[in-house]
């Protein structure tokens, strides 16, 4: 502090003082060169890239550049108006986008080498250099991103796949599923509750209706209220989420009606505990330690509280049949319950449970979409293994057209 | 109209969702941060429902004559909510209230805290009942996962290397179950994603067809 | 639950085929809570995922731009914020300029803590910081991968205001900052939803940005597939944690943690042999 205090006292007034000051400095780094400025691609506009090659004294030469500034004018017929600051770059960078331009303005940049300078004092000082302008440069959207055209077309083949087999199936033809034990056990599961006189708990997941496993676990809480209305059995969905509270009432109205026993339900069957993760998990232990429930459902999103959840109905001996698509959970909710849908068959429920030809139609579309990545990544094996591609992306000048990785990168 | 009206919804976003991963161009790139910040008010609004109906079912509980745990339990959790409810609100210092220092930030550090690291806890204990239980060799594919969780088990702990130090180089327990968790574990981990994602997809293709209109309440 | 078929009485195997779990969890208790009161000192191998995380992150120049995303709560916390501990130390000794956020309401209240321990670090101690030159705590914005997509193209919009209240225009070192493009660096803490993987979905892969993740053990095996491209380093869980502490030179609670960790491992495979022991003495009596 003391020193640049000392150079801002002494510069004003004694212009003498800063050739003094100049002498005493190591020369400035040199600037950075090749500096272009283009609309950035892939965008919806409002951005443009620059780029430059770095100073030769940025990590070699004298090795004294810390940083780049980019700054930026706007251009017009009398000359470019005056140079502001818009951003920096640590040094090793040789890119920089500014995102606050205005699509069809004429920009002009110069990227500005700074340099750390030991003073008198002892604080070091900033030191500059400056590039040549670039040209000129707008910015304007795209309508298409050029880098998520693979992904376009895998969408295409994809849905196009599940489109044509559910028109397939709505014209009649049969359509074979394997059987998922877990959603078998359904019926067997409600039962033994009316038969011991004890609760079913439902649990639709820990997320809200953003998630797809909440829509499935919810879907198949249709199929269990259902059941559950037929054989008399008593049922409870306690959530963790306010918008799944009102979807899931909705549901389990519907289920009750569709079952003939409309009176048999009410709004306290689906009540809200907390968003809180643990709070959550400890309100739904404290619950299955007290009511004993026969039978537990997880069907949903969960995460650390899934096996806290698990365990504990374990502990009672209830029938637990857990459904998620989330891998890392997958291992608790095997070890500890009697029914596990892996993944997909948490999605496929939905269609299995109705043997609705159109819902098994898109599980047939899957499939095809799960060949067609099969055959991907056995053509990748055998490729790699003989050493005709590379999947790595970084490495474009050695392998040219060769590399196939980045087919698959979606930006 | 009560189902048409909200698929007719789901298909008009989803689209929408879909055309902007592929057209950056405004409007269409913009939008899904609207949608999505009309999903965060509509579910601002909706913890409104939860809390007021938490509450009804806790006081309910605690009012009723049947004369249980539960009614105590009830209580605990209403005199909590007015608890935390006021003094997050009126009492911290409106909107400084995570400030570390205020009685917010105080109840946070010393309840909230302990409450919520003791049942993230209770995890180490399930974890090893239910290891115990269920790693058992009942069949071939059971006695591999059986032999890859002793290695993992052993080799994420430092004992593993204290009990194979004199073993060469890269067959050290660590390094073998580095191994396991790199190659099989991730090959499995990779099938079952490229499962869930083609699962996710046509999951949603349903939904935004209206093809699946069971979170409706309807079949 | 089936109830055995057999009319013996339930002999030993019996009994150890179904031990209650409390014991187990006495046990655990144990092995988990004795170690904290001695001095033990292991060596930990490091694992080439968190020597990539601390080569990634001594790779960063001095003094550069790094995003620290603090997505977890305190329930997470016993794993993860040694992680942040020592990440913060290695910002510290690399002068980074730091800006912190979360997508979990607590993260930056966690990060507070955190960032207030590496502090004290004696070797630190003459480290002066200015509040809003080196390093600003954004807090915490909703919208979980939204957020990550508006950082995408606008980070004050997306922050209009930092942790205390204060407009980010009133603070010097968010005044170049536009973007997730102007970060040199990104370390993510993360204990699920949303986490590591929407940052490596909508900002690793989307922006180029270069980061590394500490997550909770549970998760990590979700995330190893990312290591290499999206994720320039991993460590999970509390093993992973130590492991940094002692790569990065800055020993702390995770390295302490380990000797229960190796304890319980142990006594839960004992438990698992003799389960494996009891299962196959019974049947074999079955089948005899």
């Amino acid at each position: 502090m003391l020193a640049s205090a000392a150079i801002a006292q002494t510069a004003p007034g004694d212009s003498s003082a800063i050739p003094a000051l100049t002498i005493a400095q190591p020369p400035p780094p040199n600037p950075a060169t090749n500096v272009k400025a283009e609309d950035a691609p892939n965008d919806g506009g409002g951005s443009i890239r620059v780029t430059w090659a770095a100073s030769p004294d940025d990590g070699a030469g004298r090795k004294n550049v810390a940083s780049y500034n980019i700054l930026r004018a706007v251009s017009s017929p009398t000359g470019a108006g005056a140079f502001d600051t818009v951003g920096s770059a640590t040094a090793g960078n040789t890119e920089f986008t500014d995102g606050h331009t205005e699509d069809g303005i004429p920009y002009i940049y110069i990227v500005e080498a700074l340099s750390s300078v030991p003073s008198p004092g002892g604080t070091p000082v900033m030191v500059s250099v400056r590039s040549e302008p670039t040209g000129v440069a707008y910015s304007n959207g795209q309508w298409f991103h050029m880098r998520r055209l693979n992904a376009l077309i895998m969408v295409i083949i994809v849905c196009g796949a599940i489109l044509y087999f559910i028109q397939q199936a709505s014209s009649g033809k049969e359509l074979f599923i394997r059987k998922i034990a877990g959603l078998d056990a359904v019926d067997e599961a409600v039962g033994r509750a009316t038969e011991m006189g004890r609760k079913i708990f439902y649990i639709p997941g820990t997320q809200d209706m953003d998630e797809v496993q909440t829509l499935a676990g919810i879907t198949i809480l249709g199929r269990v209220a259902k059941v559950a209305a037929e054989y008399e059995a008593s049922l409870e969905v306690p959530v963790s989420r306010s918008l799944v509270m009102v979807t899931c009432r909705e549901v389990v109205k519907e289920a009750y009606l569709n079952a003939g026993r409309p009176e048999a339900y009410n709004d306290s069957m689906v009540y809200y505990l907390t968003d809180d993760q643990f709070g959550y998990a400890a309100g739904i232990d404290g619950l299955v330690m007290r009511d004993k429930p026969s039978t537990l459902f997880f069907m949903g999103a969960f995460y650390a509280e899934s096996l806290i959840l698990a365990e504990t109905g374990n502990s009672i001996g209830a029938i637990q049949i857990a459904g998620t698509a989330m891998p890392a959970q997958l291992p608790f909710f095997v070890a500890a319950c009697d029914y596990t849908l892996i993944g997909e068959e948490l999605f496929a429920a939905s269609a299995y449970l109705s043997k609705e030809p159109k819902l098994l139609g898109s599980l047939k579309g899957q499939d095809l979409g799960k060949a067609i990545i099969l055959l991907a990544i056995l053509v990748g094996i055998v490729m790699t293994s003989f050493g005709a591609i590379s999947m790595d992306t970084s490495d474009l000048d050695k392998l040219g057209n060769y590399n196939i990785g980045q087919w698959f990168e979606v930006q | 109209m009560r189902r048409e009206i909200p698929t007719a919804i789901a298909f008009f976003v989803g689209i929408i969702c879909i055309i902007q991963f592929f057209i950056p161009h405004r409007p269409f790139g913009t939008l899904v941060d609207v949608f999505s910040d009309w999903f965060g008010i509509v579910a601002a609004f909706a913890i409104w429902l939860g809390a007021l109906n938490l509450l009804k079912v806790s006081l309910e509980r605690s009012l009723s004559k049947k004369k249980t745990h539960d009614r105590w339990y009830g209580l605990v959790v209403a005199a909590s909510f007015f608890l935390i409810f006021i003094i997050g609100m009126f009492m911290s210092g409106g909107d400084q209230f995570q400030v570390p220092g205020s009685r917010f930030d105080y109840l946070y550090v010393n309840i909230y805290t302990p409450l919520s690291s003791t049942m993230f806890a209770l995890l180490a204990f399930f974890v090893a009942s239910a290891s115990y239980r269920a790693f058992r060799a009942r069949s071939w594919e059971a006695t591999l996962l059986l032999i890859a969780a002793f290695f993992v088990m052993l080799g994420r702990a430092p004992v593993g290397d204290q009990l194979t130090g004199f073993m060469p180089e890269g067959y050290r327990l660590s390094e073998v179950a580095n191994w396991i968790m790199t190659y099989p574990q991730v090959a499995g981990q990779r099938a079952i994603m490229i499962g869930i994602a083609l699962g996710v997809a046509s999951a949603s293709l349903r939904l935004i067809l209206g093809l699946e209109r069971s979170y409706l309440g309807g079949e | 639950m089936a109830e055995n078929p057999t009319e013996m009485k339930p002999g030993l195997f019996d009994r150890l085929m179904r031990i209650d779990r409390r014991v187990i969890f006495i046990f655990i208790s144990v092995a988990l809570i004795v170690p904290l009161f001695f001095n033990i000192s292991q060596r930990i191998q490091v694992s080439p995922e968190v020597q990539m995380l601390n080569d990634a992150m001594n790779k960063v120049p001095d003094g550069g731009l790094v995003l620290f995303a603090m997505d977890y709560d305190p329930p997470s916390a016993p794993e993860l914020q040694p992680m942040a501990v020592a990440a913060f130390k290695v910002a510290l000794a690399k002068k980074f300029k730091m800006v912190i956020i979360g997508l979990w309401p607590q993260g930056p209240m966690q990060a507070n803590m955190a960032f207030e321990t590496a502090t004290h670090d004696p070797r630190f101690k003459d480290v002066k910081l200015t509040y809003g030159v080196d390093y600003v705590n954004l807090g915490f914005q909703s919208g979980n991968e939204a957020v990550i997509q508006k950082m995408g193209s606008d980070i004050p919009t997306t922050f209009p205001r930092d942790y205390a209240g204060t407009p980010v225009d009133q603070l010097p070192l968010m005044k170049g900052i536009k973007n997730l493009g102007n970060f040199d660096f990104m370390v993510n803490i993360s204990a699920g939803y949303p986490g590591t993987r929407e940052w490596v979905q909508f900002g690793a892969d989307r922006f180029g940005l270069k980061m590394v993740s500490g997550s909770t053990a549970v998760q990590t095996t979700e995330m190893s597939p990312y290591v290499g491209k999206q994720l320039l380093g991993l460590m999970g869980g509390m093993r992973g944690a130590a492991e940094f502490e002692q790569v990065s030179g800055y020993p702390g609670r995770a390295i302490k943690f380990m000797v229960g960790q190796s304890v319980a491992h142990v006594i839960v495979i004992v438990f698992i042999v003799i389960g494996n022991i009891a299962y196959f003495a019974t049947r074999k009596r079955k089948g005899a």
